[in-house]
């Protein structure tokens, strides 16, 4: 599928998608870079992988490699192309890979999204970006009935390699419409796959995955860890490396509390989880990765060991992630169980704008101690 | 000559002109726009006179042409070119425009130092749409808005302190500080908000409007939007169901040319807004022509009201910021056409040589009432500041209006339950 490599001027190497013929929009320029537009630095602008990177240049990295890889993939939104990515994750895409490829689209959700997923039946893969998840309720239909449901309504005849993809959840004071968190209500839909990576190397392992996996995924990111450094091991490095979608994976193993939990709330968790050992309470700290599919054994083998559980997110706690999680063990682990388990969850409430009120309405290290505690000193006494 | 039309013609000129492949990011293919500037003028000289100005010494009034020409769609004829004005309006409008500028200056300082925090939409350089729709509005006419918002809400009627208290997130603010800068609202003065998702306000405007004749109202809805959300499916509903339903809509299109980082010409197959819809009639004005957008709301009012259904307006205008706070608002403009629109066509400049032309005040005078403004805006900013938050029992108030017996929770469901009375 990839044909001829041209060197630019600037020593760069440009490929060009034989697939989509030559010069016509499969490549990006003829000419040499001269500009001094920050916009036009062109491939100096696309991620390295490295052995620290930020989530935004890991997941930079994945899209890369992933277009790369297979001309049937393309990015689609909002200032992807020549704005670079609203939030920057797209930059230098456009230069490398041309307009056919590195889409920019007006402000029309449900009109992308659905050119998305119908070009998707077609056999494309979109990387469809919503600038913001809470965006995407505007698309909504197309991501469920459109997409989730089709393989299954057309009895298999016909798959959605889609991968949607977009900050989720709550952010700094952007206010009551741009801060809901929708693992809860995408994780319930059958047909759909639904990932949160935490670090950079999930970000990018995961997203290489979705993009490669022929089932419709979306890909909850969160603004906050953009900018945050992670090392990143040797083997993900690698342009195949993916990490397999539907499986957690144990930050610290422990023995007297197991916290389940996803993405931002990781990091805060693992710190919460330092404190506790001074206190006496080892806690086991599993990140989901994966809302849907739930890795349901990894949840109840911790919990069988630990025989406490707490969930932690930052969406809204009815009927969030955390019911089904308790769901789970109630289901198969009940009799493991020592004391009721625990949830923390953002506040019952619209998010507020002020800034102190913002602080109350997602949960803090505090919260989480405090509550494992309270887990922990409840019911029966551990062994 | 139909001002777009050769604005689209420079456009596919410069774009022809700045790359000659597509996927090239060069800065000519969308950033040769200091057409932008001129292109709009129907006739490009009648920026570089004074407005030609009659006045007439025993009424007191005075008549401020209208240079650029309406477009007109679906109508036989328009607003009248000329404005016939007061010392009082033009005083007035004069301020009221220097009080948006202000205040959005201010609001840029307040961001930079992290006293406004999230997102930050600046409304400097639009200040002739907000102010020329006030004249021709009341206060019992309503008006909705996307995020930027903070124009309008000074047009409204609200005051400076309330602005900054809740772009700070202050319990003075407009919504109690629970809002922020997006979500301003004004009940008393029929201002709607103040809404953050793109292409969301015309159906609400539609619904407004839906109630305003339900209930036999002598008033209108302005549902504003941007070129941005011109493309919306929304919008088409919307605009289909106030037609099919005769309500007494304006929609106000508030044409800057840039949907966040993307120009009109590569977000819409059409660049234009008045004339999209082939049963409603629709207006194209100048949006940094105060008196341009007076007259059309005029029209557009007096079209609704004698129960003709709705109308678009389309104010071609201009934002001085990028799109918000974290956008620059260079990388897809050059700075050419950005500084060009500061000296040709701002929209307070215009009002002040008008009153300087008509010796309506003297230099100094306009002087000391710029300093005033100035010092009332940075007092209200100040003020705002010593402010205090909102209290804790504010995270439950107001989920739902009948809330007595709910049950909310708290991130520590044991520790924070509260139960309404």
């Amino acid at each position: 599928m990839l044909g001829v490599f041209r060197h630019q001027a600037n020593g760069a190497r440009l490929i060009v998608s034989k697939f989509l013929g030559q010069g016509k929009g499969g490549c990006s320029v003829r000419r040499p870079f001269v500009h001094a537009s920050p916009l036009s630095r062109g491939m100096a602008d696309v991620a390295v992988v490295a052995d620290k990177m930020n989530v935004r240049d890991a997941l930079n990295s994945a899209l890369d490699e992933e277009l790369t890889r297979d001309p049937l993939v393309y990015v689609m939104g909002e200032e992807v192309g020549q704005y670079q990515g609203a939030y920057k994750i797209t930059k230098g895409l456009l230069e490398k890979y041309g307009i056919e490829r590195v889409r920019d689209t007006p402000i029309t959700e449900m009109g992308f999204t659905g050119i998305g997923v119908g070009s998707a039946f077609y056999g494309l893969k979109p990387v469809v970006e919503f600038m913001s998840i809470n965006f995407a309720m505007q698309a909504i239909d197309h991501v469920i009935n459109s997409a989730a449901k089709m393989l299954y309504m057309s009895g298999g005849k016909i798959s959605v390699p889609i991968v949607f993809r977009g900050p989720n959840g709550a952010a700094a004071g952007v206010g009551a419409q741009h801060s809901q968190c929708f693992a809860a209500w995408y994780g319930s839909c059958p047909g759909l796959k639904v990932l949160m990576p935490y670090d950079a190397e999930e970000a990018r392992g995961l997203l290489k995955a979705a993009i490669r996996d022929p089932d419709p995924c979306i890909f909850l990111e969160n603004e906050l860890l953009y900018g945050v450094e992670y090392p990143m091991s040797a083997a993900s490095k690698d342009k195949d490396f993916t990490l397999p979608i539907g499986q957690a994976k144990i930050m610290r193993e422990g023995k007297d509390v197991t916290i389940v939990t996803f993405s931002r709330q990781v990091e805060i968790a693992l710190k919460a989880a330092d404190i506790l050992a001074k206190d006496g309470i080892s806690a086991e700290i599993i990140n989901l990765r994966s809302i849907r599919p739930l890795d349901r054994p990894c949840i109840n083998n911790s919990v069988r060991k630990t025989s406490r559980l707490v969930t932690l997110e930052e969406g809204w706690p009815q009927h969030g992630v955390g019911c089904e999680i308790i769901a789970t063990i109630c289901d198969e682990s009940f009799f493991y169980l020592d004391a009721p388990p625990e949830r923390i969850c953002g506040a019952d409430v619209p998010m507020p704008y002020a800034v102190n009120l913002e602080a109350l309405a997602v949960p803090t290290m505090d919260d989480i101690i405090r509550i494992v505690k309270r887990c922990c000193h409840r019911g029966r006494a551990a062994a | 000559m139909n001002g777009s039309r050769s604005m689209l013609r420079l456009a596919t000129a410069a774009l022809r002109q700045g790359s000659s492949l597509p996927g090239s990011a060069g800065k000519g293919a969308y950033c040769k726009t200091e057409f932008l500037v001129r292109g709009y003028a129907a006739d490009a000289d009648a920026y570089d006179k004074m407005p030609d100005s009659g006045k007439k010494p025993d009424s007191g009034e005075i008549v401020v042409e209208i240079p650029v020409k309406f477009n007109l769609h679906l109508l036989e004829s328009g607003p009248p070119q000329e404005a016939i004005t007061t010392k009082e309006e033009l005083m007035k409008s004069y301020t009221d425009m220097s009080v948006i500028r202000r205040a959005e200056i201010s609001a840029d300082m307040l961001f930079k130092s992290q006293m406004i925090r999230g997102f930050c939409h600046l409304y400097d350089g639009q200040e002739a749409v907000a102010v020329g729709m006030e004249r021709a509005l009341t206060f019992d006419d309503s008006v909705i808005t996307a995020y930027r918002d903070h124009g309008i809400f000074l047009g409204r009627g609200g005051t400076a302190l309330e602005l900054f208290s809740e772009l700070m997130g202050k319990k003075t603010g407009c919504a109690l500080g629970k809002g922020g800068s997006m979500h301003l609202y004004h009940r008393k003065h029929n201002f709607w908000g103040g809404w953050g998702i793109v292409g969301s306000v015309p159906p609400l405007g539609a619904g407004l409007a839906f109630a305003h004749k339900y209930m036999k109202k002598p008033n209108v809805v302005v549902a504003i939007y941007g070129d941005g959300a011109g493309n919306q499916g929304q919008l088409y509903e919307a605009q289909n169901l106030a037609a099919l339903w005769n309500l007494p809509l304006i929609l106000l299109i508030e044409n800057n040319h840039f949907g966040m980082g993307t120009a009109e010409w590569r977000a819409s197959k059409k660049v234009t807004h008045y004339d999209r819809v082939p049963y409603i009639p629709g207006i194209k004005a100048d949006g940094m022509d105060m008196f341009s957008v007076r007259e059309a709301f005029k029209y557009c009012k007096e079209h609704c009201l004698a129960g003709k259904g709705p109308i678009m307006l389309e104010a071609d205008t201009y934002r001085y910021h990028g799109h918000s706070m974290s956008d620059p608002g260079s990388t897809y403009r050059s700075r050419k056409e950005i500084q060009g629109m500061r000296q040709e066509r701002d929209p307070i400049e215009r009002i002040r040589k008008i009153i300087l032309t008509e010796e309506l005040v003297t230099k100094e005078e306009l002087k000391d009432l710029d300093k005033k403004i100035r010092a009332e805006v940075e007092d209200a900013a100040a003020k705002a500041r010593e402010e205090p938050f909102p209290s804790d029992d504010e995270l439950f108030a107001n989920i739902y209006k009948a809330d007595s017996g709910l049950v909310a929770y708290g991130c520590d469901r044991r520790k924070t339950k509260v139960e309404m009375p």
